[in-house]
C-alpha cells in the first residue's frame, strides 16, 4: 500500500469539504501517515476467501405500513437553519457560474 | 438526614415509591451538586435545572395521587450530548452544532421523559464521540473526580464524571469502540455497551452507525440494569432494532449479587492481558479471577487470534461511516454556517469553510482518513480488508463463546492518564480501546465493572463480553463480581475516591 502524502491528504480533505490552513495540513499529513501505515495491517489477514462483514448482526429488510405520518412542523425545522426564507431553507448559489 | 446524592438509584427509587423522599427533594439535591462540584469537573455542558425541577413537582404531585408509575419515576439522570433533547441545547460536543436545539427527542429521551426521570442535563464528550478522554471537546475537558488532572475516559468522560462525583445517579452513554466501558474504568463505576440492537439509535448523532450502541452509566451493577430495562427494547423508528424482548436484566443482577457462579464458564482471552497492560491493572485482573473461582465458576483460557488487527479494521471502519455520517454538517440545514473569505459564496465553498471552521482536528483527521479509505483505488486495500476482519473477529468470538459463557479482559489498559499526555499523539490515545473495540465489530454486548485500584491508586475495570442478546450475563456476573469485592473492601470503590473541594 501507498504512503499518504501531503498532497493526497490536500486531495481528499478537498472530497471531504474540509478547508485546512497550510499549517494544519503539514500537521494532519504527518498524522495520518502515521495511522494509515499501523491500519494497513489488516491487509495481511484479509485474504479472498474470508468473506465481508458489514454489520454486526443479520439484518431483514424492515417495512412499515404505507400510512403517512405526521411529520416535524416546519417551523421547528427551520428555527435551527443558518438562513430560512418563505418556508424554506435559504442556502448559497449551488453552481459555481454566474 | 442522609445526602440524597450519596444514594443508588435503585436505593433512591424505593425512597421515593415509599414517600420518604421527593423527587423535588432529591433532583434539588442533584442540582446543587452540580451547582458545587461543577466548576472543578466540567462534566456537563447544559445544567437544565428548571426543567429538571418541573418534571420532579408533576411526579411528586402523579405520585401522591395514587398513580402507578414507573419503578425509577423521579430518579434524575444526566444523559450524554450526542442524545438529542428537544428544547435542550445539543451540541454532540462540537462548535458546529453549538447552540442548536433539536426539533425532536431520540427513542431513548422520549422512554426517559414518559417513565418521569428528571433529565439533570446533557454531559461533556469528545466532539462526535471521537475520542478516549473528552479532550477533543470543543467546550473544553471534563477532569476525573478521582484526580483532577487527569482524564475521565473517553467519549463519555462527562456522563462517567457525573455518576462518580454524585452529579447524578443515572446517566447514558453511547459506546461505538469503548466510550461507554472505558470511561467507567478509569472513574470507577459501572457502563454497559448492550447488544447491538438491543437500545435504539433514533435520535443519536451517528458516529459509526454499525458500531453505535447507547447503554447506562451508573455506580452499581443493579441500577445499570433497571436503565437499560427503561432504554431497551425494539423501537420501530430503528431497523437495525432487534424485534424481541430483552433477556431479563434486572432479575439477572439480583441473582448475581447472591455471589454464587456454581457451573459458569469464564473464559479469559490471552490476547488481552500481558504485554501493553499496566501490572497493577493485571494483578487486580488475576485477583478478580480468583474472585469468581471462588464463586463457583470454571476459568478457562480462550484464544482469540484476530483481535490484533481489531484496532487496525476498527480505524478503518469508523472513519469511514463517520465521513459519510457527518456529511450532513454541510452549513445548510442546521448549526454553524461560515462564508468563505474571499471568492464566490458558493454551496460547495461555503461547506468547505463552514467544516473547516467548524470540526475539531480529531474530527478533521477521521473524516479524511475515512474518505481516503473508502476512495477510488484504495477501497479494497482498506475498507474492504477491514470488513473481512470483521469477519475474522466475529468467527474468534464464535468459537471462544463454544468454550466460555462470558469473556473477560481489563476495559483498559490503564488508569486514567494525565490530561494532554496523550493529545499530540492519536495512535497512543487510540490504544485506549484495544480491549473494549472488539465487542463493537462483533456486535455483542460487554460491561465494565470497577475491580480495585491500581498501584498509582486509581480505579481500575473489569471487563465481561457476552454472546449477542445474552446481556442478562453481564448483569449475573458483573453483579456477583461487585458483591464479592464490596465485601471484601467494606464498601462501593468510590467510597476510596477523595472527596471533591466543593464550593459554596
Amino acid at each position: 500500500m501507498s504512503t499518504l502524502s501531503r498532497d493526497e491528504v490536500a486531495r481528499v480533505a478537498a472530497l471531504a469539504r474540509i478547508d485546512l490552513t497550510p499549517a494544519e495540513l503539514d500537521r494532519l499529513a504527518g498524522e495520518l501517515r502515521v495511522i494509515v501505515d499501523a491500519v494497513a495491517s489488516v491487509s495481511e489477514v484479509a485474504t479472498p476467501d474470508v468473506p465481508a462483514t458489514s454489520h454486526p448482526l443479520p439484518l431483514t429488510n424492515v417495512f412499515r405500513a404505507d400510512v403517512p405520518e405526521p411529520s416535524l412542523p416546519v417551523a421547528d425545522v427551520l428555527a435551527g437553519a443558518p438562513a430560512s426564507m418563505d418556508g424554506k431553507f435559504l442556502v448559497p448559489q449551488i453552481l459555481e457560474e454566474d | 438526614m442522609t445526602d440524597l446524592t450519596r444514594l443508588t438509584a435503585a436505593e433512591l427509587a424505593d425512597r421515593l415509591t415509599s414517600r420518604e423522599v421527593s423527587s423535588v427533594e432529591a433532583t434539588r439535591a442533584h442540582l446543587d451538586r452540580i451547582a458545587a462540584v461543577e466548576p472543578a469537573l466540567h462534566s456537563f455542558l447544559y445544567v437544565n435545572g428548571d426543567e429538571a425541577l418541573a418534571t420532579a413537582r408533576d411526579i411528586d404531585s402523579r405520585r401522591a395521587a395514587g398513580e402507578q408509575l414507573h419503578a425509577l419515576a423521579g430518579v434524575p439522570i444526566a444523559i450524554k450530548d450526542i442524545v438529542v433533547t428537544k428544547g435542550m441545547p445539543t451540541t454532540a460536543g462540537s462548535k458546529i452544532l453549538e447552540g442548536w436545539i433539536p426539533p425532536y427527542d431520540a427513542t431513548i429521551t422520549t422512554r426517559i421523559r414518559a417513565a418521569g426521570l428528571p433529565i439533570l442535563g446533557k454531559t461533556n464528550m469528545d466532539e462526535f464521540a471521537m475520542g478516549s478522554s473528552t479532550e477533543h471537546s470543543a467546550f473544553g475537558n471534563t477532569h476525573n473526580p478521582w484526580d483532577l488532572d487527569r482524564i475521565p475516559g473517553g467519549s463519555g468522560g462527562g456522563s462517567a464524571a457525573a455518576v462518580a462525583a454524585y452529579e447524578a445517579p443515572l446517566a447514558i452513554g453511547t459506546d461505538t469502540g469503548g466510550s461507554i466501558r472505558q470511561p467507567a474504568a478509569v472513574t470507577g463505576t459501572v457502563g454497559v455497551k448492550p447488544t447491538y440492537g438491543g437500545v435504539s439509535r433514533y435520535g443519536l448523532i451517528a458516529l459509526a452507525s454499525s458500531l453505535d450502541q447507547a447503554g447506562p452509566v451508573t455506580r452499581t451493577v443493579l441500577d445499570s440494569a433497571l436503565l437499560h430495562e427503561l432504554i431497551g427494547g425494539h423501537d420501530p423508528r430503528d431497523s437495525t432494532s432487534i424485534d424481541e424482548p430483552l433477556p431479563g436484566l434486572v432479575a439477572a443482577a439480583r441473582q448475581g449479587r447472591s455471589g454464587d457462579l456454581t457451573g459458569l464458564r469464564v473464559g479469559v482471552i490471552s490476547e488481552l492481558t500481558g504485554e501493553g497492560y499496566q501490572p497493577g491493572v493485571r494483578a487486580r485482573f488475576a485477583e478478580s479471577l480468583e474472585v469468581l473461582r471462588g464463586a463457583g465458576a470454571e476459568i478457562v483460557e480462550v484464544s482469540c487470534p484476530n483481535f490484533k488487527y481489531a484496532l487496525g479494521a476498527y480505524y478503518l471502519i469508523l472513519p469511514s461511516e463517520a465521513s459519510s455520517n457527518l456529511a450532513k454538517f454541510d452549513g445548510m440545514r442546521f448549526g454553524l454556517r461560515v462564508e468563505p473569505s474571499e471568492g464566490n459564496v458558493t454551496a460547495e465553498r461555503v461547506m468547505g469553510a463552514t467544516r473547516g471552521a467548524g470540526f475539531g482536528d480529531e474530527v478533521k483527521r477521521r473524516i479524511i482518513l475515512g474518505t481516503y479509505a473508502l476512495s477510488a483505488g484504495y477501497y479494497d486495500a482498506y475498507y474492504g480488508s477491514a470488513q473481512k476482519v470483521r469477519t475474522l473477529i466475529q468467527r474468534d468470538f464464535a468459537a471462544a463463546f463454544a468454550q466460555a459463557d462470558v469473556l473477560v479482559s481489563p476495559t483498559a489498559p490503564t488508569t486514567a492518564f494525565k490530561l494532554g499526555e496523550k493529545l499530540d499523539d492519536p495512535l497512543a490515545m487510540y490504544l485506549n480501546d484495544v480491549a473494549t473495540i472488539p465487542a463493537n465489530l462483533a456486535g455483542i454486548p460487554g460491561l465494565s465493572v470497577p475491580n480495585g485500584l491500581s498501584d498509582d491508586g486509581l480505579p481500575v475495570g473489569f471487563q465481561v463480553l457476552a454472546p449477542a442478546k445474552a446481556d442478562d450475563r453481564l448483569y449475573r456476573v458483573g453483579a456477583a463480581l461487585e458483591a464479592l469485592l464490596e465485601a471484601q473492601w467494606g464498601g462501593p470503590i468510590l467510597a476510596k475516591a477523595p472527596e471533591l473541594e466543593v464550593a459554596r
